[in-house]
């Protein structure tokens, strides 16, 4: 149960990944799509806090191509809906998380990302 | 009986077996409900508004599913992968995240909030993990480092544990403080052996504390 609000949110923690470890590159990645009460105030109020480009990514990556490249000006009801499940309704179920700067892996299964590091990448 | 966190590390200690026995324990249940309620009323948050909250330590969702209940949006971790499965099979709404929080977040700066923390910190406290050469003060520092960076200025953390005696309460504090967190110590029931609770409330910034 990852969704894209909290892979927008995550970058990598491995000992001296501190550039460019953002965002985790999805891999093999299954989703399963699940309704989620809509909060516009709620999605509105999150805007500030996204990186709109790393999350358009993320979704066309899943296959979810109703955001536009630029975060529009007029944030209006339908756009919010739009964001919403992009953000909230999309489920990464299995597959992997992959930094791009040292390359670590952080595995999905069952829908639980596992983000334990090793020993030896424990800053 | 033994403290479990004297016993075995979280992920040893609940098994499958534990973590069932654990979660469906009524007594468990009821204690565990009181003190989220608790630590939601000490975090303060504006009311009405919509929040994005960090549950550290968030075990099988005891806690979350009070969070689902008041509508807050979550996102859980916790190290023992036989507690995140009983969170998964109860339906919470939350991400949930296997993650050992001595190990430090990987969060953006101001990602949530509010964060909660049910019973945990006292895990942190004791030198036998799975990483057996990180101190108790370096695993702190690291968690108590990116969670402050995770949290909105101003926001709050509101972490119930179960300290052993004044000196684990001192060691905690001054490693939050020197993470940059404010606030304190708030003790529900002092004089009461049994009921007894102990908060670590930190306040990053003002800790959005406008009421009182
Ligand atoms: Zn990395």
């Amino acid at each position: 149960m990852v969704r894209l609000i909290t892979h927008n949110l995550l970058a990598c923690h491995a000992k001296g990944c501190t550039t460019n470890n953002f965002p985790l590159r999805l891999q093999d990645a299954a989703v399963e799509l699940r309704d989620a009460e809509f909060n516009a105030e709620f999605v509105r109020g999150f805007l500030p806090r996204l990186e709109w480009k790393a999350l358009v990514g993320a979704a066309r990556e899943l296959g979810d191509k109703s955001l536009p490249e630029e975060m529009p000006e007029m944030v209006d009801e339908e756009f919010l809906q739009k964001l919403h499940h992009v953000l909230l309704e999309i489920h990464i179920d299995e597959g992997a998380m992959v930094c791009p700067n040292c390359g670590h892996v952080y595995p999905i299964a069952n829908g639980i990302p596992n983000m334990l590091l090793a020993e030896h990448e424990i800053a | 009986m033994s403290r479990p966190e004297l016993v075995a590390p979280p992920e040893i200690y609940y098994g499958d077996s534990e973590a069932r026995k654990y979660t469906n324990n009524t007594r468990v249940q009821n204690i565990q409900a009181d003190m989220t309620y608790r630590a939601l009323e000490l975090l303060n948050l504006p009311p009405d508004e919509p929040a994005f909250l960090l549950d550290i330590g968030c075990g099988s969702g005891l806690s979350g599913e009070i969070l689902d209940e008041q509508g807050y949006t979550w996102v859980g971790c916790d190290i023992a992968p036989s507690m995140l499965e009983v969170a998964l099979e109860r339906e919470v709404e939350g991400d949930l995240f296997l993650q050992d929080i001595g190990q430090g977040f990987g969060f953006r700066p101001g990602s949530f909030d509010g964060a909660i923390s049910i019973s945990v910190l006292q895990w942190l406290l004791n030198a036998e993990t799975s990483h057996p050469t990180s101190s108790p003060p370096h695993r702190l520092t690291r968690f108590f480092t990116t969670l402050h960076s995770a949290l909105r200025n101003p926001s709050r953390a509101i972490l119930q544990f179960y300290p052993t005696s004044d000196d684990q309460i001192q060691l905690i504090t001054s490693i939050a403080q020197k993470a940059g967190f404010g606030g304190g110590i708030v003790v529900d029931y002092p004089n009461s052996k049994k009921a007894r609770k102990v908060f670590l409330c930190l306040f990053v910034g003002s800790g959005g504390n406008n009421q009182q």
